[in-house]
């Protein structure tokens, strides 16, 4: 017997009221990853051990800049919504189950600020 | 009543079942996906020592040029490989296909060789870029 009401049903969003929102997300970033990351790889192999005016010069160039940019955002949105499964399926204390929700949180978006602000000072301050 | 909770039996876990390539690297997945979480210090830290100057940027590019840094550095690649293969692998199930058992066994070995063969060739690449 299903004991949803017809409102439920075709609003399709569950009990947690996010329907398929973190399945679909993680998807759609792990569709942009992969070319993302095929760019930022080879950009890695060939600057890895440069020098720093040779690694400057590349993160210049505005293609990179935005690309790299772009790689940040897909994978740390990617990263944190991965963590919060792993921390869902672990951790069943209630308190330390949010503590460390909050501070994947953080932590993917300390990174992105750490990276972003790398980028764009090399691209707009050399 | 937390003790009734506490004392229920529990559901057979990973060490009552013979590993088997699918599900080995299932669990691969995931514990490549946590390790490229907390690589991103590594890349974060490359990047922010490029915008700190030359010298501390030639400091950060020497630890890296360590034999313990390449040695990390190519777990990384290999990490990072073995998670979007396996990414793919998923893809391709979300899609529908791939659910046949000896289909499904034969592409989690294949996550696992391409992910090698791949980590080599990035390397090789990298090694002839410079």
């Amino acid at each position: 017997m299903d004991m949803r009401t017809p409102l439920g049903k075709v609003r399709g969003l569950g009990s947690a009221k996010e329907g398929t929102d973190h399945f679909w997300r993680q998807r759609l970033t792990a569709v942009s990853n992969i070319p993302l990351l095929i760019f930022f790889v080879f950009f890695v192999a060939r600057y890895a051990g440069a020098s720093h005016a040779e690694l400057l010069a590349a993160l210049a160039n505005p293609f990179v800049a935005v690309i790299l940019g772009l790689v940040v955002a897909s994978a740390l949105i990617h990263m944190r919504i991965g963590m919060q499964v792993i921390i869902e399926d672990y951790v069943h204390a209630e308190g330390v189950k949010i503590a460390l929700l909050m501070l994947n949180t953080f932590f993917a978006i300390a990174i992105g600020g750490l990276f972003l602000f790398a980028i764009l000072k090399i691209a707009f301050a050399g | 009543m937390t003790d009734v909770t506490r004392s229920r039996p529990l559901s057979p876990h990973l060490q009552i079942y013979k590993p088997i390539p699918t599900m080995v690297m299932s669990i691969m997945h995931r514990i490549t996906g946590g390790a490229l979480y907390f690589g991103t210090i590594l890349v974060a830290w490359w990047l922010i020592a490029a915008a700190s100057g030359a010298a501390y940027y030639d400091w950060v590019n020497w630890l890296f040029g360590t034999l313990i840094g390449k040695l990390v550095l190519f777990g990384y690649t290999w990490v990072l490989m073995h998670h979007m293969l396996g990414g793919l692998r998923h893809l391709v199930w979300d899609l529908g296909y791939g659910y046949e058992k000896h289909f499904a066994t034969k592409m989690a070995k294949a996550t696992l060789a391409g992910s090698v063969t791949l980590t080599l060739v990035i390397w090789i690449i990298g090694a002839l870029l410079r």
